[in-house]
């Protein structure tokens, strides 16, 4: 089963797809991991530079 | 299906000057959207709004209402009929209610310190995530005309906080019988509402409205959530939303304004959302009995403990002493529904339902593809076991989540257009309801089923005699001294005489 737990930590590598059930399911979620990977290849490196900066700067006004 | 539809406040930033005023921002995104749209002149009508009446019944005395509740123009003609006269008015326009009337039935506007896209009317889910996609395309086009004009560019967020304190939304709209109790609504629709979470939640990093406290938690909205039943949507904002504004027949219908809801980059969530909402609305108006078995004790603090389960196990406190978690309130929900299908779109949201519902119960991370906050979940989870630091006893510790890294992912998440949700669209790695080309047409084609046809039609082809338009009216202006008010007070009129022999011509 994933470590999810109401303290947030996240579903991590060890448990994702292929453990247990529903293999079908688990080789679409298999798939989006490797995507998912392929994207944090690209980001990773832009992110750390200016994160907070970043985080700073974005102020939004309420709205309904 | 009923009459649905959906709006969007975006979230707007100048990159290259955080301190640019949001409002003119949005002004000026509104302005490059008529350029998009190559129409100057159509004007948006408020005849008929109302946003001071209470759908208990009750009027809130416009001197007693906060200034950001008042978003129409007192004094304008209520009258309803075919077609009445209207005096002309100066020529005006007021930059802070700058609209674009499309020819896809949408508005888009200035609401408060955002750009807003309002959906034309549907009648399915699967057309509502349509006509949203659309309002994302639409957006990003403005935002090339507002860049190429203004010389520097504009980031547009399809989200609901700024992780400060802010929140903007994302509503539902539903037409409702006018005959169903509200109170009956309002007690059996709670539970969905709160519940539905599950698979609607666009994941948040933080908890608390300011972010104050450290995690990630399923929706975004939730800890903006107050009352259980009111009319406010800038404070206080409650699970139930009483605005009593139908754009419609006032005694046939309600329009019930769903204030709750994340805005979505999947189409999976928007999908379900209006879906499940519209068919759980069916039972309600069928008056039916087995929902009440789902009351909940305290809904308002169960909307916030079902965002931060992560694992989707918690057990809430039903009204009647038991106990039951979000996942078991939706499939009983889904049991009743089932009774309620009346054609294939609502089918096909069945079938979704339970297809997700069997996914989040099997194991959250198999609906990577479908339900956006896991795959936000998935996504920041790799990111802090790469960035993992190792203590000093040793042990390998996962990146904290008050870095700052993953604040930013989550905004950059839902940015439009180079956003990371949209990078994981486009990798193939989330599921689809619409086609691209679905979505291509409703850039300009308004839905063939509703009165938007009617809207969309004069304002794509008679631009030139459309001096306004409104949900349930359109103004022509055709020289003859007075205005002409055409009233569509029946969403789902989609043919009127006059106004098609005006098409036709």
């Amino acid at each position: 089963m994933p470590q999810t737990t109401s303290s947030g930590s996240a579903f991590d590598d060890e448990s994702t797809p292929g453990e247990d059930g529903a293999p079908a399911a688990n080789a679409a979620a298999h798939s989006s991991s490797d995507a998912i990977d392929d994207l944090l290849d690209q980001i990773d490196g832009s992110l750390q530079v200016n994160a907070e900066q970043f985080v700073r700067s974005f102020v939004q006004k309420g709205g309904q | 299906m009923r009459i649905v539809g959906i709006e969007t406040e975006y979230g707007i930033t100048r990159p290259d000057d955080p301190h640019a005023n949001p409002i003119l921002l949005s002004a000026q995104l509104v302005a490059g959207c008529r350029a998009w749209a190559g129409q100057q002149r159509t004007l948006w009508d408020y005849g008929g709004e109302d946003p001071l009446q209470d759908l208990r019944g009750i009027r809130r005395a416009r001197a007693s209402a906060s200034a950001d509740m008042l978003t129409d123009t007192p004094g304008v003609d209520g009258t309803t009929g075919q077609v009445t006269l209207r005096r002309r008015r100066g020529s005006w326009e007021d930059p802070a209610h700058l609209n674009a009337v499309l020819s896809n039935g949408a508005r888009f506007y200035v609401d408060h310190a955002h750009p807003e896209y309002s959906g034309p009317e549907v009648k399915s889910a699967h057309d509502a995530v349509v006509w949203d996609r659309a309002g994302d395309l639409i957006t990003l086009a403005a935002a090339e005309h507002y860049a190429a004009d203004a010389g520097h560019p504009l980031a547009l967020y399809k989200n609901n906080v700024d992780g400060k304190g802010a929140s903007y939304g994302t509503h539902e709209n539903f037409q409702v019988d006018r005959a169903t109790d509200f109170g009956d609504l309002t007690r059996r629709l709670t539970p969905h509402l709160v519940t539905r979470q599950v698979f609607t939640g666009a994941g948040r990093v933080g908890l608390g409205q300011q972010g104050e406290h450290a995690g990630f938690q399923i929706s975004q909205r939730a800890d903006y959530i107050e009352a259980e039943v009111g009319l406010e949507t800038t404070l206080r904002r409650p699970i139930i939303n009483t605005r009593d504004e139908p754009h419609s027949d006032r005694k046939q219908w309600r329009r019930l304004h769903v204030i709750v809801g994340d805005a979505n980059c999947f189409e999976v969530p928007t999908f379900l959302k209006i879906g499940t909402t519209a068919l759980v609305l069916s039972a309600i108006e069928a008056d039916d009995g087995r929902l009440d078995a789902l009351r909940l004790l305290d809904p308002v603090p169960a909307m916030q403990q079902v965002s931060r389960d992560l694992g989707l196990r918690e057990r809430l406190e039903l009204a009647s002493g038991e106990h039951a978690t979000a996942l078991e309130v939706q499939r009983a929900l889904l049991e009743i529904c089932r009774d309620y299908a009346h054609d294939g779109h609502d089918h096909r949201v069945l079938a979704m339902w339970e297809s997700v519902l069997d996914m989040l119960g099997r194991d959250p991370v198999e609906a990577v593809r479908h339900v956006e906050w896991v795959a936000k979940l998935q996504l920041l989870g790799r990111m802090r076991s790469r960035h993992a630091v190792v203590d000093a006893d040793g042990r390998r510790r996962d990146l904290d989540w008050t870095d700052a890294v993953l604040a930013a992912a989550d905004v950059q998440w839902s940015q439009l257009g180079t956003g990371l949700a949209a990078r994981l669209e486009a990798a193939g790695a989330v599921q689809r309801v619409s086609t691209d080309q679905d979505v291509a047409d409703a850039l300009t084609s308004a839905p063939q089923n509703t009165r938007a046809r009617l809207r969309g039609a004069m304002v794509a082809k008679r631009a030139d005699i459309v001096d306004a338009a409104g949900w349930s009216t359109i103004v022509l202006d055709r020289s003859l001294g007075d205005l002409e008010v055409v009233h569509l007070d029946d969403p789902a009129q989609t043919h009127h005489a006059l106004l098609d022999s005006l098409i036709a011509d």
